[in-house]
Order: structure tokens, then C-alpha cells, then sequence
């Protein structure tokens, strides 16, 4: 029968759920792993499980020590969006412990300690990803090369199968017959600086069979991949199109103009879009509603910096990669952002301020 | 008939931020035709059905009334008057429950009907070209209000003021609320009378344009009333419009968004911008009044929801009680979950069907489990934005929620709290289930209550001041008295000094006029007599040659009085 009076409008259904929301990220995620899994092997899929068990029990930790129920904070699947999106950024040859102190840190520090979900200003994925980068870079940046047959036989290198990719992550070792140069291989984004460093010019570094299409082979349908489930979360309105599209501008725009004005120094714009995490980084993380900006203009603002943030980075830094670091440095700015990009309230005009 | 073709060959019509595509439900109510509700054994008619003071009961217990009889007088400028919707018995005048968002009770006039609905003498009809001044006087009589469900009295607002010329009429049929179905159906039976409402409307402000807005999902409606206008014969400036279904377009500043594409200035009135917006169930009343010279003593209400056995649109009279209509739309069944009043998005909980109709009730709305589901506990804000999408005003709602939360008053205000229309969008698309729009009103109370506190400590502090000054002032007149008094004295021959002394009066009196001199003598003359007796040792003591009665009381007094200081001397504790 009737319920006391006490509540107050809106009394029809509600039309989100925070899990589900979480849920069609993880969806989302799907074709871009299944790539990665296919390109890197099992090793992709070991971390993720890694990740989210230590994701989890991390979360249930802090909830114990904090006196409140955990299945609520479990269910509304956070933790394991940061335990996936972490375990796409770092390599997949990671040894488990490091999976361990990298999670340990985005939970328990970056997330639980500021006041759990809704409450961190960073990326947790990517403080924790960040953490390790700075701490253990040789770890962090010895990636495998992508498992395509030409490739791998023009450099003579090997893979590794499910049961290598497990033994090398519990126990660092490798497999008897293979030695590390045997299996790793630079990232192309590493590749390109580094030869641009040696002062190589681009023609000559795009004669090396490892470039595809549109970046590195490989590499560059995981992005693909990636998008395909970012077109996933606009198409649902888990995303507004605002932070991805502003990302992949203020990284291409500015990287157009200088390869317009020196093609033998700068690569193609497009190198920038299918080589490392720009996809993941502007569907994905640069998306995640809890550190980003809020109001339509101040995601424009944010999403073109943290492009152009990791345009600088990639040319002029020390990092390989930087959308980790562009959105970290964004995240800070984010709130500020905010406050100075407010819409223009309804009655509120230019000229009827009194 | 399809949207589109609705919206063809019209207007161009202008958007708003944000808004909602529900389900509209108006297929659960709007099939039938506008039936009359049967007359309830008792009526109760509350004194204030509209925004403003309320009325003053001019009719006592045991009086009989007739249908259509002044029974509360409205009082003051904003305020509406009440009439007996029909005849019967003054049972009494107290304190009753009304559907009013507060849950209090409010002071109601209760009838006994006697079913014989015997008419008051009722006031000529108006002509069709009324003068604007009679109009208005009949509008106020009839008690006519905003019948929307913001109950503004009706003639208030047609006054906008010599100040404010009113270009466009927007007559509101949008009504965007799931549900509710009642200005539809009344659209659909009764297009011609609120037509002629909207004739006398547009006579009296004399405008230029007058838009008839409906959503698009009223087909039936929207053609009715286009009909009728293409019958009627006088439709000179008059336009129905559809409109695209979204809510909140209904929204008195949202349809005139939409319509006109200006917006209502913030805590501003439509009249400032040339635009003046009545609901179409008032344009009926209005025609009512001037026509059949009725008050309002009825209105439509739908009964609805999958909480009712038969829901349907019920012209019912004013102060029925809720629970007599409720087996009229066949009953409450057992899957009901809430009872509303209103709609699901702004309506308010309904905990008691003695309740009335009142001018203000458009819908009674029961809800199942399935229709209503209990959002369950709030979760963190995720800080997505979904609520900023939505919202129509272009608000950042959950800024003002983590604000709300924080009680940072000032910082609520900053992010236009008070703009906010309560709508409830934010709140329906929040995945974390936070009673937004509860935040809202609770840091529009609280700024309020604040508001008054200062105003209040305000006007003390000028108090305060006005009296210390005051006080300052009266002490330095007296100072400033005293000062020349000295001066005068000090600037006086030493003779005339030495005759003040003695005679000790104003020292204004300088000259040595006889009275003065008279007293000074008799005062001279006491003294020495005084002196004389007192160098004798005669000087009488008040205590001397004293009556026996007054001894006794003498020795009585200093009897107490000893035995005061015995007692006090006991009391002291040792040193």
C-alpha cells in the first residue's frame, strides 16, 4: 500500500544506474583487448585478471577499514574500470608484483584515500600507471613485439604462449631457449623518437617494416579497435563528444602544422592518432567524469590540452608515451577549468545584467 | 496524425537547453470524454487555493449557501475570492488537511450538499467586447487563478501595469508532464469555449499575436482547436502551434522559449518582455465568467496511473474530497505504491484522501511499484554531467549539489540556484540515484530563512542605532542647556548672582520682580526663625507630640528592626 509521504519529486523510474554506466565501459573495452590479446598475447588477459582481483580486494580493504559495507562500492564496478584501463596501459609482460604496487597505489592513495569514488582528483589508473613508469621504467617500457608473421621473422624474433606469458609475469623467468631481445621490441612510438634523436629523417624511418597503414603494424588496429568501442560509449551516451574529439584536435592540429612546415621532422599527423594510447587515452581515461571537466566548453578546453600537452611530451620529453601524464597534469587544472567555463544560465544575458 | 505534419507550414519555433523524452502515459487517461464527477455528501473549500493571502470566510456555521455564492472574500491585492461549489449547509469553518506541497493543514469552509444545486443569483453576461476594466473586475470576482497548477490569480496577472506594453498572448496546452491528460481532453471537448476565452484575453491586452501552444503528442487536440478556430469565424491573430514533446516545455518560461525564442529576463516576469502566458483551462474559466457570468467553482481533473482501476478526466467540483473521486476512476487497486498529486516529475505525496480538489489539483496520480520504483539509497556523485545535459535552464547541478551538501550557502547562490525550475530532469538522470532537486529546495529554504535573519537583524541594528543617537542627541541638548545656563550665570554683575542664590529660581530672572522678592523674604524669615529656635535648643523633631497610635507603631518598627539585625547577625558566618 501507500509509503509514508516523505520523499519528493521525481517519483518516476530513474533512467541511469552508476554500474551500468561502468558496465558498458567494460564493454566497451572488449574489441580493443581482444586485439591486443591477439597482437601481445595472453599476457594482456593475465594482467587484467591480476589487476582486477587486486583492484577488488584493495577496494574491499579500505571499505573494511573504514567501517562500511563493501558490496556496494564492488558493485558499482569502479575498481575494475581502473583495474582494466590500467592493465591495457602497461606492458604485458609485467611482472605481478608491480600489477600489485601499481593498483595498491591508484586504489588505496589516489581513490580511497581522497574519499573514494566521486571524490579523487586523479586518474587512479593512471597515477598508478604513472607511479610505476617513474619507479620501475625499465619494466614499464620493455614491450613485446606485435604478433605478425612477416614482422616477427624480418627481425627474427619469437612469441610467447599462454603458458610463457604466465610463467614470465609470476616469476620473471623466460622461457630457456629466448633472451629478452629475442621477444621485445620499441614500441613505434619509441622507435620514431629515437631515430628522430639520432637525427634520422622520417623517410628514412619509415622504411623499417614495422609502420602499417597509418602508424606502427599492429599497434595500429588496436587503436582501431579502440575506437570502435569509444563510437560504443557516444553511441550509448555513456560519453559526450566533447573531451575525445577536443583530445584528438589538439593533438592533431598542432602536429599537422608542424609537419605542413618540416615533413623530413615531424611524422604524418596521423602517427600521432594509431601509435601509442591517444585512442585509448581520449575515449577512456581522458573521459573518466570523475577527474575531467564538467561543463561543455571546459571539456573542450581540457581534452585540447591534454592533446597538446601530450604532443609536446612525445617530441620534446623524456617519455615515449604521455597521454598518462597529460591527463594527470589536466586533471589538476580541471576544477579550475570548471569554474571559469560555466554555461550561460537561462535569463541570464549579456546585456540584461543589472 | 504524425508530428511532422502537425508542424508543418508553421512558425519557426526556437529551442531550449537540455529537456527530457518520457513516456508520456496520456493513453492510460485521455480515451474518454470529460465526464461530470458526482456530487459529494460533504465539500471542503479551503480559504486559499491560489498564491497570495487568503480569503476571509463571509459566511458562518449553520448558514445555507447556494451553488455559486461568495463564501471567502479575497483580501488585499494578490489573493483570490472562494464560492460554494454547490448548495447545502455551512457545516464548519476549521483547519483541514490540503493538498499543498507543506503537508499542512490550512482553515477550510465544509458544506453539507444537498444535492439540490440551487444556483446563486448569478451577474449579467459581459458583451462580446467587454470594457478591459469590467473584465478584469468579473476575472477577479470568479476567483479565476492560474489553473496550470500554479494558482496566480488570474487578474493580477492580466494587470501588468501601465509601464508594461504586451505584444504576444502564449496560451499554454503543452502540458509536458507524463500523465496528466486534463487540459487535453478539455482541448479535445470543449475547443470552442476556450477560444472565446482566448478572444476576450487578447481583446483585453489588446496584443498583436496570440500563440496557442501544444505539444505534438496531443494530435487530437491540436486539430480540435484548429478546427474550431477555422469555424469560429474571429480568429484574427491567432495561431495554434505545435510544438515538439519535451519536457519540460510546458514550463511557463520554456514555452515561451519555444514559441517566441526570448527568454524571461532571471527573476524576472514574462511581462517585461512583452509577453504574458495563461494556461487554456483558465482561457475556459475566463469565458465562463464573462459568458455565463460563473465563478470557478469546477475544474477538470485526471485520475490516473496503473494504481486505479479505471482512469479517465473528471470535471469535478471544488473541495471534493479525493477520496469520493478515487471509486469514480474504479478504485484504488492493491498494486498502488504512491499516491500523487500532480504529476511524477513535479508532483508532491498525497498521505490523506479526505483532501480536497482545489483550484491548483490537475491530477490525482497513482503509481505502482513499476511506475514509481524506490530509487534506493544515493550513491557518490561520479561527477558525469548527465544532470547538467538535461537540465533546461543551463544550471551545473551537481556543482550546486556538492555546494548544497556542504551547506556553502553563498556558493549554491553563485551557481543561480535560484533559477532552478525544480523541474526534476537532473534527479531522473543522475546514475547515482542523489535526490537532486531535494538539495535544491532545501538551499532555497535555507537561503530564505537566512535572508529574513538578516533582514531582521538588519532592521535591529537600525533600531538600535536610531535610539542611541536619539539618546545622544537629548544628552548633548541637555549638556548644551547646562553649559549656557553656567555661562549665563558666570557671565552675570555679582548682585544679581548674590538675589539668584537666594531666591533660587531660573536664572533667567534677573530683575527684581515683587514675587520673587516675596519668597526670597518668607525664605530669609524661616531661616532665621529656624536658627533662632535652634540656638535655644527648641528645634521641633518630627518625632515630637506624636498621637498614641503612631507611638505604638514607632515602637513596633524598631522592635522588627532589632530582631532583623539578630537574625542577620546570627546568619553572618564567623570570621
Amino acid at each position: 500500500m501507500m509509503r509514508p509521504a516523505i520523499v519528493s519529486s521525481p517519483f518516476a523510474g530513474r533512467l541511469n544506474r552508476t554500474d551500468q554506466l561502468m558496465l558498458q565501459v567494460i564493454l566497451a573495452l572488449i574489441p580493443g583487448t581482444l586485439a591486443m590479446v591477439w597482437y601481445f598475447g595472453w599476457g594482456v588477459l593475465i594482467n587484467m585478471a591480476l589487476a582486477s582481483v587486486f583492484a577488488l580486494a584493495s577496494e574491499a580493504l579500505v571499505m573494511w577499514l573504514r567501517g562500511r559495507p563493501a558490496l556496494p562500492a564492488l558493485g558499482d564496478f569502479s575498481a575494475l574500470v581502473t583495474a582494466l584501463l590500467f592493465a591495457i596501459a602497461v606492458p604485458p609482460t609485467l611482472p605481478w608484483w608491480l600489477t600489485l604496487i601499481g593498483i595498491a597505489f591508484a586504489i588505496i592513495i589516489v581513490k580511497q584515500l581522497y574519499g573514494g569514488l566521486g571524490y579523487n582528483p586523479f586518474n587512479p589508473a593512471m597515477a598508478g600507471y604513472v607511479f610505476l613508469l617513474i619507479s620501475y621504467p625499465l619494466a614499464m617500457t620493455t614491450w613485446l613485439a606485435p604478433d605478425i608473421p612477416e614482422l616477427l621473422a624480418a627481425r627474427d624474433l619469437a612469441t610467447l604462449s599462454f603458458l610463457d606469458s604466465a610463467r614470465l609475469i609470476f616469476t620473471g623467468a623466460l622461457p630457456p631457449n629466448l633472451s629478452w631481445d629475442a621477444v621485445s621490441a620499441a614500441t613505434p612510438l619509441d622507435e620514431m623518437f629515437t631515430k628522430l634523436d639520432q637525427n634520422a629523417t622520417i623517410p628514412e624511418i619509415l622504411a623499417s617494416p614495422v609502420w602499417g597503414d597509418f602508424g606502427g603494424r599492429g599497434w595500429e588496429w588496436v587503436g582501431n579497435w579502440f575506437l570502435l568501442g569509444g563510437i560504443f560509449l557516444l553511441w550509448r551516451r555513456v560519453i559526450t563528444w566533447h573531451i575525445p574529439m577536443a583530445v584528438m584536435a589538439g593533438l592533431l592540429l598542432p602536429a599537422g602544422l608542424f609537419w605542413l612546415l618540416d615533413p623530413q621532422a615531424f611524422p604524418f599527423p596521423a602517427f600521432h592518432l594509431f601509435a601509442g594510447g591517444t585512442i585509448l587515452g581520449a575515449f577512456f581515461i581522458a573521459t573518466d567524469p570523475v577527474t575531467a571537466c564538467t561543463t561543455p566548453r571546459g571539456q573542450l578546453i581540457y581534452g585540447a590540452a591534454i592533446g597538446l600537452i601530450t604532443l609536446m611530451i612525445r617530441h620534446w620529453g623524456g617519455y615515449p608515451d604521455a597521454v598518462a601524464f597529460a591527463v594527470l597534469l589536466m586533471n589538476i587544472a580541471a576544477p579550475t577549468i570548471d569554474h571559469y567555463t560555466q554555461p550561460r544560465v537561462f535569463g541570464h544575458g549579456r546585456r540584461e545584467k543589472t | 496524425m504524425h508530428p511532422s505534419r502537425l508542424r508543418a507550414q508553421q512558425r519557426p519555433l526556437w529551442t531550449f537547453h537540455g529537456g527530457l523524452h518520457l513516456p508520456d502515459e496520456k493513453d492510460l487517461s485521455n480515451g474518454m470524454p470529460l465526464t461530470a464527477a458526482a456530487l459529494s455528501p460533504r465539500l471542503v473549500i479551503p480559504l486559499q487555493q491560489h498564491i497570495g493571502t487568503p480569503a476571509k470566510a463571509v459566511v458562518a456555521v449553520g448558514d445555507r449557501v447556494l451553488k455559486g455564492q461568495l463564501i471567502g472574500e479575497a483580501q488585499g491585492a494578490v489573493s483570490a475570492p472562494v464560492h460554494a461549489s454547490s448548495s447545502g449547509t455551512v457545516l464548519a469553518i476549521r483547519s483541514h488537511p490540503v493538498p499543498h506541497a507543506s503537508g499542512l493543514n490550512a482553515p477550510c469552509i465544509l458544506i453539507e450538499t444537498d444535492g439540490e444545486e440551487r444556483w446563486a443569483e448569478l451577474p449579467p453576461p459581459l458583451g462580446p467586447r467587454p470594457d478591459p476594466a469590467a473584465l478584469r473586475e468579473r476575472i477577479r470576482w470568479a476567483g479565476i487563478v492560474g489553473l496550470g497548477g500554479a494558482a496566480f490569480p488570474s487578474s493580477v496577472k492580466l494587470n501588468p501595469g501601465p509601464g508594461q506594453r504586451i505584444r504576444t498572448l502564449i496560451i499554454n496546452g503543452a502540458e509536458c508532464e507524463p500523465y496528466i491528460s486534463c487540459d487535453d481532453r478539455l482541448m479535445r471537448d470543449r475547443p470552442g469555449r476556450i477560444l472565446q476565452g482566448v478572444r476576450l484575453l487578447r481583446d483585453l491586452l489588446g496584443v498583436e499575436e496570440c500563440l496557442i501552444g501544444i505539444e505534438d503528442n496531443k494530435a487530437a487536440a491540436i486539430t480540435a482547436l484548429r478546427q474550431s478556430l477555422a469555424e469560429g469565424g474571429d480568429a484574427a491573430g491567432i495561431e495554434v502551434i505545435a510544438i515538439p514533446t519535451l519536457y519540460p516545455s510546458g514550463g511557463e518560461k520554456q514555452l515561451i522559449r519555444v514559441l517566441t525564442g526570448l527568454e524571461v529576463p532571471s527573476r524576472g516576469i514574462p511581462a517585461q518582455i512583452g509577453v504574458l502566458c495563461q494556461n487554456i483551462a483558465t482561457a475556459a474559466a475566463i469565458a465562463d465568467a464573462a459568458i455565463d457570468g460563473k465563478p470557478l467553482i469546477s475544474r477538470v481533473v485526471t485520475l490516473t496511473g496503473r494504481g486505479l482501476g479505471r482512469p479517465c478526466n473528471l470535471e469535478v467540483p471544488l473541495g471534493t474530497p479525493f477520496r469520493d473521486l478515487l471509486d469514480q476512476a474504479g478504485g484504488l487497486t492493491s498494486r498502488l505504491e504512491r499516491l500523487l498529486i500532480g504529476g511524477p516529475m513535479m508532483g508532491f505525496a498525497c498521505d490523506d484522501l479526505d483532501m480536497p480538489v482545489t483550484k491548483a489539483v490537475n491530477c490525482i496520480l497513482a503509481l505502482t511499484q513499476s511506475e514509481a520504483p524506490d530509487p534506493g539509497p544515493a550513491l557518490a556523485c561520479i561527477r558525469c554531467g548527465a544532470c547538467a545535459e538535461v537540465c533546461p535552464v543551463s544550471l551545473l547541478p551537481q556543482q550546486m549539489y556538492w555546494h548544497a551538501r556542504a551547506r556553502d550557502l553563498d556558493k549554491v547562490r553563485d551557481y543561480n540556484l535560484f533559477d532552478c525550475i525544480e523541474c526534476g530532469c537532473c534527479a531522473l538522470v543522475c546514475p547515482s540515484h542523489i535526490p537532486l532537486v531535494q538539495y535544491y529546495r532545501y538551499a532555497k529554504t535555507e537561503c530564505l530563512a537566512r535572508d529574513q535573519e538578516k533582514r531582521q537583524a538588519e532592521q535591529a541594528r537600525l533600531r538600535h542605532e536610531a535610539r542611541e543617537a536619539r539618546l545622544e542627541r537629548l544628552e548633548q541638548e541637555r549638556k548644551a542647556n547646562l553649559r549656557k545656563k553656567k555661562d549665563e550665570l558666570a557671565n552675570r554683575p555679582a548682585s544679581a548672582r548674590e538675589t539668584t542664590k537666594l531666591a533660587a529660581t531660573s536664572p533667567d530672572d534677573t530683575a527684581e520682580d515683587p514675587k520673587k522678592a516675596a519668597i526670597a523674604a518668607a525664605l530669609k524669615r524661616a531661616a532665621e526663625k529656624k536658627a533662632a529656635l535652634a540656638s535655644q535648643g527648641l528645634a521641633p523633631k518630627n518625632t515630637d507630640n506624636l498621637a498614641p497610635a503612631q507611638q505604638r507603631q514607632v515602637e513596633a518598627a524598631e522592635a522588627r528592626r532589632r530582631e532583623l539585625n539578630a537574625a542577620e547577625d546570627a546568619a553572618r558566618p564567623q570570621e
